[in-house]
């Protein structure tokens, strides 16, 4: 067993997890608090990383660039909010469905017509392109500085939600949303600033993984799918359980394509291990959601107050 | 019974004009071009749209006397979007000839509808091994190369260079397969490792997890195929991983015209003087590249990549084709001989074609350098293979 690559692969987890976290934990609160089924909170991610790289690309610094593209993102979520989403609150689910649906393909063909087909590459400072050595270990700076950004937004929310009187008026819509509306809060109010938040947030994960993979139309539509994966498994509504799922499911996919193929020639051919254990390890997060619906159907924490 | 009389009386003279108007030899031959134009990749699309589109500036939008009408279709990246776009055109659009396809999987789920509808299909792209193997047709030919080939160039290579020790990943599908299969034929070093990942318009492009296993499994070098927009970002991941000083990276279809100008804006140093093999080159001195990269650049301000000139050289193809049967287009048979002949200027110079209608051409060695103005290009440093077949051609029953 070789230690060092063990770790390597879950530090690499660990930063997969972190990143599906700053997705997962915007769409499980509108999910949960707004019952509201975003399929275009994936556009954030793509739009996020977008505006960083043009803020990039004029010769601001990465960090600047994060910054003013968060603010950005901000505007936009509580703009999409205010012209869209509130208006679905009270559809059914099928209809907010459709609807987000077609918010994607507005955006993707937004992008297309301002940026282009091509995509975006992300210049990163010098010291952010090298390496850093842990003991034996050497990663890639920038892969510390996601989890590093990932765990202070985390950081921060935890204590958004649980410590701030914000984060209790959230809890409770999440929980009993009638109930919060005959204590006098103004709903409305609380549904922008939390969309606004979760469009960030997904922005802000958008802005850091360009710099890995570039920023392209479309992006966030394939991570939107294992973000949804995790707003269940880790129950909806609940900020706690998006953040353990995340990082369990970053996890499974990791080991599963670092270790999976290894394993399985252990007990068959070379040749169908080497064809099965991709396709198994893209499936093992889906296992996952069924076992944990087939057991705790609610997920893993769901927000108190919920009647199973 | 009168009324009937009646009837006929005046249907037939409507007939007989309706016959009279329609001609009897088409004016105009029709080709449906098949790429990506949406998702990431549309990228490589744009570019083989440039290119057919300066071929058919070359050519005076003639072939053999007919107009050329030209009608694009997007798949998608998706293998049965392909296949849609595909039989619209051989139904609908009742074109003669199809061309294009970049995936080896989107030509495979579409060749039969083209074939059994007794069109001309010409891969502008993708050489699945099946394709020039068991399913190969005699309405069936490339202006690219077999998937397996060019991987094999490389192969060849690495074992003179004395590289003891490869890890390969890939992209899991058709071309990703035959790609492995390709540089493990030539290769005679050890095979310490092998990824396959995730491909499509959802493919996957955190490599975290497979550089990490590259690196611990203590290869001489890395062997990689990942076209379009996942090359850029497997370069870059390579990179931030400090990769460069302890293994080195070859790779085949990953470095191209479309990337280069990105890594070059990325300030990416690492990538000049990467080697990798290919059929061609935008240096490559014949007289069809000369007119077709110096036109190129002229209009598009950039170099065009391989898939632009293997577009450019199925409307040539094509066009060889019609201008030796007169445009007409009834003569399959005058057609498929003139296609198979391919005498015509072709970016890569005289090539022949083999049993199973892959050409037999050379594999080149060569390197990424910075041109005279400063831009960054591949250029040919060394022939690898000279005059090569693919080795499916002895499966093919033609």
């Amino acid at each position: 067993m070789d230690w060092g690559l063990l770790l390597t692969q879950l530090m690499n987890g660990l930063q997969f997890g972190l990143l599906l976290f700053l997705l997962a934990s915007g769409l499980t609160l509108i999910f949960g608090i707004m019952d509201f089924i975003n399929l275009s909170h994936g556009s954030f991610y793509m739009i996020g990383a977008y505006f960083c790289g043009s803020i990039v690309a004029r010769g601001e610094s990465f960090f600047i660039a994060v910054l003013f593209a968060l603010v950005g993102m901000f505007v936009v979520g509580a703009l999409v909010e205010w012209i869209v989403a509130r208006r679905l609150y009270r559809a059914d689910h099928l209809d907010q469905v459709l609807a987000t649906f077609g918010l994607i393909l507005i955006f993707d063909a937004i992008v297309h017509i301002i940026w282009g087909p091509a995509g975006m590459a992300i210049p990163l400072p010098e010291f952010l392109d090298g390496q850093v050595s842990l003991g034996t270990l050497e990663l890639p700076t920038y892969r510390l500085v996601i989890i590093s950004g990932g765990l202070l937004v985390a950081g921060i929310l935890s204590v958004l939600v649980t410590r701030s009187r914000l984060g209790m008026i959230i809890r409770a819509g999440a929980s009993n949303q009638t109930m919060v509306e005959a204590l006098g809060v103004n709903i409305h109010k609380l549904f922008l600033i939390v969309f606004a938040i979760g469009a960030t947030m997904s922005g802000f994960a958008g802005m850091l993984i360009a710099p890995i993979t570039e920023a392209s139309i479309g992006m966030g539509n394939d991570i939107i799918i294992i973000a949804f994966v995790v707003v269940i498994v880790g129950g909806i509504g609940s900020v706690k359980g998006a953040f353990y799922a995340s990082i369990l499911i970053g996890l499974i996919d990791t080991l599963g394509r670092s270790y999976l193929d290894d394993l399985m020639k252990l007990f068959m051919s070379l040749d169908h291990a080497e064809t099965a254990a991709p396709a198994l390890s893209a499936m093992l997060i889906y296992i996952l959601m069924a076992i944990v619906l087939a057991f705790k159907p609610q997920g893993l924490f769901p927000p108190a107050g919920i009647r199973p | 019974m009168k009324r009937l009389h009646y009837l006929t009386r005046a249907i037939l003279p409507a007939m007989l004009f309706s016959i009279c108007t329609v001609p009897t030899i088409a004016d105009t031959v029709r080709i449906g071009f098949v790429t990506t134009l949406t998702t990431p990749a549309g990228v490589i699309g744009v570019d083989m749209k440039n290119s057919v589109e300066l071929a058919l500036e070359h050519i005076g939008n003639q072939m053999g006397g007919l107009d050329v009408e030209l009608i694009f279709e997007d798949d998608g990246f998706k293998p049965d979007i392909g296949k849609q776009k595909t039989d619209k055109l051989v139904k609908q659009d009742d074109v003669d000839f199809v061309t294009g396809y970049i995936w080896s999987h989107v030509l495979l789920a579409s060749s039969k509808s083209v074939l059994d509808a007794g069109k001309f299909l010409i891969s502008a792209n993708a050489g699945p091994s099946k394709m020039a193997g068991v399913l190969c047709h005699e309405n069936f030919f490339s202006t690219s190369w077999q998937n397996d080939q060019t991987p094999m160039a490389m192969g060849q290579y690495l074992t003179e260079q004395g590289v003891k020790s490869l890890y390969i990943m890939a992209p899991n599908y058709a071309a990703g397969k035959d790609v492995v299969a390709g540089t493990e034929s030539t290769f005679q070093g050890e095979l310490v490792g092998k990824d396959l990942t995730k491909w499509g318009a959802d493919a996957q492009l955190d490599f975290s997890a497979e550089l990490a296993k590259a690196k611990a499994s203590g290869a001489d070098g890395l062997f990689v195929f990942y076209p379009g927009k996942a090359g850029g970002a497997f370069i870059r991941q390579y990179q931030q991983a400090g990769l460069q000083d302890e293994l080195p990276l070859y790779s085949v279809f990953t470095v191209d015209s479309i990337s280069l100008p990105r890594f070059q804006e990325a300030g990416m140093l690492g990538v000049l003087g990467s080697k990798m093999t290919m059929f061609w080159s935008p240096d490559l001195d014949t007289p069809g590249n000369r007119k077709f990269v110096s036109a190129y650049l002229e209009k598009h301000g950039k170099y065009p990549s391989f898939y632009g000139a293997q577009s450019y050289d199925s409307i040539m193809l094509i066009h060889s084709a019609l201008e030796a049967v007169g445009g007409n287009l009834e003569d399959k048979d005058g057609i498929r001989a003139a296609l198979k002949a391919a005498n015509f200027d072709s970016v890569r110079g005289q090539y022949t074609y083999g049993n199973n209608h892959m050409p037999i051409q050379n594999f080149y060695l060569r390197e990424v350098v910075e041109d005279d103005a400063g831009r960054w290009t591949t250029r040919i440093v060394d022939t690898v293979f000279e005059n090569h077949q693919d080795p499916y051609a002895s499966e093919c029953k033609m």
